[in-house]
């Protein structure tokens, strides 16, 4: 059978277990398709052999019969994730030639669940931007083209997006802090959710902004989102933040019925300038929810228009201290001393060289956030105006909303390196839409709905209940079902 | 309980050239939590590991590792406030403190500065001489130690040694209630004995278990007691802060000369400037830690990798309920069963190992012989040999056995203290050594008669004198014990030397 790497993980597990195909049929094919698709620059580090190992233990778990969930499917983790014995460098130069020995909790939970793991996905680094133009590795190239402008797959999780819109791999791992899943799925055509804070654990996920960062997966389908899902969460003795709740069973809660479920639209999310595309789609969007049974109603998110500029210091808040511990004592990259040096060169020689300029933009944004004589004006307003995101969220959810329904993104996929010179601000405005999901850790998924006039993606997101992932699913999947989104990029790679 | 009462003792002056100078003093005493594991990881805080083996993925700083709060520590917390009389805070929550320094790995400490878990509490420090302070605790925190730098070891390298790193750390946060050197060191004296009564921290200064951070400034008289009853500080002078103090002796020497350091500035005409100081002990010193430039912002904000610490009531009052008996109550007690003095009753409660040992003494026996022979002769033979009471060779047993021979008149107390020595060296039971090597005291009397007799037999031109002047019976006592080789009993002696000299 030809082209096993486009198949969706629902359809290749059913296969696998149908004894039509084999794990390392599959790996092989994902492998030939990861190694004809370097022009994308999504896989930086490849474990093939690795990769075929496990294919083999999970045809052999397979033959056995009773086999766990994502048994033989094989997948990308992004570069984020720690992975034992193999090189995880958060898309940094300062991370150069780190190999943990030990592996995240939800790529081990994967690992656990039979996943193959393919190689790391490219990102932006340390998870810092929108356009994966700030990694060690170079720009992720989307495979979605016009005419022969290279466009952005989106960021942070760039390389996850690129590689499974590619059909590289079968699925990729992302993390999202401010939309890094979501708006990288929306620029390529693909699902992807960010559970609620809490669902993932973050032990061995290298941190950007504690706070706010959660794993999750980004699939081909909204069952596949559901699988993955699944295999990613639990609970994790190891990180405090981790939530000690029941998983249930997402694929199975995909097939509920929306009738009389309530679904909120934000005023606030109607922004000046939204093309019109983006305005149809929602509208669109709206509209299949409504015919599918569900009650629409018009909601009001008030201090909506405060999230970015208050995302924008809590994060580089957290993420000057997270960053910290790159200091070139123990791992990672040291600069070349000078004789004379002493620790304060060794501190700024090799973070100078380490990281990259938007690393160090967001490191002395928070820094200073968080000095003294400028807390209680930035960090703490921001916390503030953080709790009544969250508040504004609750009040919504209490009036009897089930989800809201928003754009993913102000804008279609944009070109590599037509940003380059923008204000960084103009950058941010990316996260618009997403930030919002991460200040109240709620959950948030990103399906694709449409097509521009350029022929590129867009998608919606649909934000959710808190631990109401089940839930937010079906509704994604209905929408999924609604819009009909079935278009690929054609294959220029 | 007899309650123990306390004149309030006279803060230290310090004549200047032109002023006298009283000092105020506050302590933050950094204790290390009594704790297999570190604060927030499994790594093991055995003292003297080599260098970087008692490191967890987390104490390295590994990306992507988290910490996990340390449930015992955080309960040996608890119980030192409960210890202090403390309030006990519910809710409370970590902080990162943010600095660079290669035995930091994380690049941050997890401290507690804005909502510490215990809270206001107190310390009687009693200084001796029947005067005590009670000193107010404003706070206890959690917090990580550091690792240790070696600059040392090479021309061109530092190193680091990690093993320290993540170490839970109690910082006790006083108020400025202590009035001299003297006053602060036996503070820190009673907290490291309270500490050690609870087993929440071995006080070991040496291995830098304990440690304290020493702030003081000087006032004119009268001004502390503006202070005192408006709590506004304007009142005091400039405080300076000593770094890391690890002797009961530094801290002392340390507190007068930044005193006289200050009093000599400020009758210059100058000011004193708020900074950290380290204590040069070789030179006799302090001096400035660093300059205003590289003055630390350390950028406090709530560790966003910890949850809020919320502890339970019914969990705290088990904790309470558990609590040992503290130095206070069982110097009490001591005097009021015992009836001990209140020198002896504190000698006996400075360590819980003595107390208890002079306890198991002391049941069923004279509370103040047992003082007696365990202050004087065991403590006086142990301190000969440099040994503690928990490697004494006599047991609580052995020593109470040779008590009971005493009251029960089978030895005096001269052959008791010949006894003591044996049972020191060589061990064994009081009882059957004075059997076995015929020690006892010969009480019967007839055996005493016949002795009598036959001294008076020898001597009687002796007896002659002695019947008219009764006071010459004592050298026929005396002629007695000696032909009796000390063992007879010496008041049936005297009895019957009465007796028969009266007949």
């Amino acid at each position: 059978m030809s082209d096993l790497n486009k198949l969706t993980l629902a359809d290749a597990r059913d296969k696998l277990r149908a004894k039509e195909i084999t794990s390392v049929e599959l790996t092989e094919a994902c492998l030939s398709a990861v190694e004809g698709g370097k022009t994308l620059n999504a896989f930086v580090h490849d474990t093939p052999d690795l990769a075929l190992e496990q294919a083999k233990a999970a045809d052999a778990t397979l033959a056995k019969g009773d086999a766990p969930s994502m048994c033989g499917l094989p997948i990308g983790i992004k570069d984020l994730f720690c992975t034992k014995g193999v090189a995880s460098q958060a898309g940094s130069a300062i991370l150069e030639g780190f190999k943990p020995e030990y592996e995240s909790t939800v790529s081990q939970n994967l690992l656990d669940a039979g996943a193959v793991m393919l190689g790391k996905l490219n990102m932006d680094e340390f998870a810092m931007g929108s356009s994966n133009e700030t990694s060690v590795y170079g720009d992720v190239v989307n495979p979605w083209k016009v005419d022969d402008r290279n466009l952005t797959p989106g960021g942070s999780s760039g390389g996850s997006a690129s590689a499974v819109a590619a059909d590289l791999c079968l699925a990729a791992t992302g993390t999202d802090t401010g939309g890094s899943i979501r708006q990288p799925a929306a620029f390529t055509g693909i699902v992807g959710i960010k559970p609620t804070y809490g669902r993932c654990s973050r032990w061995g996920v290298v941190a950007f902004a504690s706070s706010l960062d959660q794993a999750g997966p980004m699939t081909k389908t909204v069952r596949d989102a559901a699988i993955m899902l699944e295999a990613m969460c639990g609970h994790d003795a190891k990180d405090s933040t981790s939530v000690d709740m029941a998983v249930p069973d997402f694929e199975a809660a995909l097939e509920g019925d929306i009738k009389g479920k309530t679904i909120g639209i934000p005023k606030e999310y109607r922004m000046d300038g939204m093309p019109d595309e983006i305005e149809a789609l929602w509208s669109q969007g709206t509209e299949m929810l409504k015919d599918a049974g569900a009650k629409i109603v018009d909601i009001t998110l008030p201090h909506t228009k405060y999230a970015l500029p208050a995302y924008y210091v809590i994060a580089p808040a957290e993420a000057s201290s997270n960053l910290a511990r790159y200091d070139g004592v123990r791992y990672g990259h040291r600069a070349k001393l000078s004789q004379g040096d002493g620790i304060t060169e060794m501190y700024e020689k090799t973070r100078a060289e380490g990281f990259g300029p938007e690393v160090q933009r967001r490191i002395m944004v928070g820094t200073y956030v968080l000095s003294a004589g400028f807390y209680d004006a930035y960090y703490n307003r921001a916390r503030k105006v953080r709790t009544l995101i969250k508040k504004d969220f609750e009040d919504v959810f209490a009036q009897g909303v089930d989800a809201i329904l928003t754009p993913a993104t102000p804008s279609a996929a944009f070109g590599l390196g037509e940003m380059k010179d923008a204000d960084p601000v103009q950058m941010y405005l990316n996260d618009v839409f997403t930030v919002t999901v991460n200040l109240a850790g709620l959950p948030g998924i990103s399906v694709p709905a449409g097509l521009d006039k350029q022929g590129l993606p867009l998608g919606l997101q649909l934000i959710g209940k808190p631990f109401e992932e089940g839930e937010l699913l079906q509704f994604a999947h209905t929408l999924e079902r609604a819009a009909g989104f079935v278009a690929k990029p054609e294959k220029w790679w | 309980m007899l309650d123990l009462t306390y004149e309030t003792p006279k803060p230290k002056v310090i004549a200047g050239a032109k002023h006298d100078w009283e000092l105020v003093i506050g302590l933050e005493v950094h204790a290390q939590v009594a704790s297999n594991a570190k604060l927030f990881s499994g790594a093991s805080t055995t003292f003297g590991a080599e260098p970087n083996s008692n490191v967890a993925f987390v104490d390295a700083a590994m990306p992507g590792m988290l910490p996990v709060i340390n449930e015992f520590c955080v309960a040996q917390a608890v119980r030192t406030g409960l210890g202090l009389k403390a309030d006990i805070n519910l809710w409370s929550a970590f902080d990162r403190k943010n600095y660079f320094y290669p035995d930091l790995p994380q690049g941050y400490q997890i401290s507690q500065l804005y909502h510490p878990i215990v809270g206001e509490g107190e310390v009687l420090v009693e200084l001796g001489d029947g005067t005590a302070r009670l000193v107010r605790v404003e706070r206890i925190h959690l917090e990580q130690d550091a690792g240790k730098s070696i600059h040392d070891m090479d021309p061109n390298m530092s190193f680091v040694d990690l093993n320290r790193t993540g170490v839970a750390l109690m910082e006790i946060v006083s108020r400025p209630d202590i009035r001299g050197p003297e006053e602060a060191a036996a503070y820190v004296v009673k907290l490291r004995q309270i500490m050690q009564y609870l087993g929440t921290c071995d006080g070991n200064m040496q291995n830098g278990n304990l440690r304290a951070d020493v702030n003081v400034s000087v006032c004119r008289p009268g001004d502390y007691e503006k202070y005192q009853e408006t709590q506004d500080f304007s009142h005091l002078g400039t405080r300076c802060e000593i770094k890391n103090m690890n002797s009961m002796r530094f801290i002392q020497q340390a507190i007068e000369v930044e005193a006289r350091r200050q009093i000599a500035i400020i009758e210059d005409g100058g000011e004193v400037v708020q900074e950290t100081r380290l204590y040069d002990p070789d030179k006799g010193e302090t001096r400035s830690m660093r300059s205003k430039e590289e003055a630390h912002d350390y950028r406090y904000f709530p560790c966003p990798d910890l949850l809020p610490l919320e502890i339970e009531q019914g969990w705290v009052d088990d904790i309470a309920n558990d609590l040992p008996e503290l130095p206070d109550e069982k110097k009490a007690r001591f005097i009021s069963d015992f009836g001990l003095s209140d020198y002896d009753a504190s000698v006996l409660t400075a360590e819980t190992a003595a107390a208890a040992f002079f306890e198991k003494v002391a049941e069923g026996r004279d509370g103040k012989l047992a003082a007696n022979w365990v202050i004087n002769e065991l403590f006086g033979r142990l301190k000969k040999d440099e040994k503690e009471i928990t490697e004494s060779p006599v047991s609580p047993d052995q020593l109470g056995g040779i008590i009971t021979l005493i009251t029960k008149g089978d030895i005096s107390g001269k052959i008791a203290k010949d006894l003591f020595e044996i049972v020191y060296t060589e061990g064994g039971d009081p009882a059957e050594i004075v059997e076995a090597r015929g020690m006892k005291q010969v009480t019967d009397t007839g055996a005493i008669e016949a002795a009598v007799d036959q001294v008076i037999a020898d001597n009687p031109a002796q007896v002659a004198k002695a019947k008219e002047n009764p006071k010459l019976a004592g050298w026929f006592v005396g002629q007695v014990m000696k032909a009796t080789g000390g063992k007879a009993n010496p008041k049936a002696v005297n009895e019957i030397v009465a007796k028969k000299l009266a007949d």
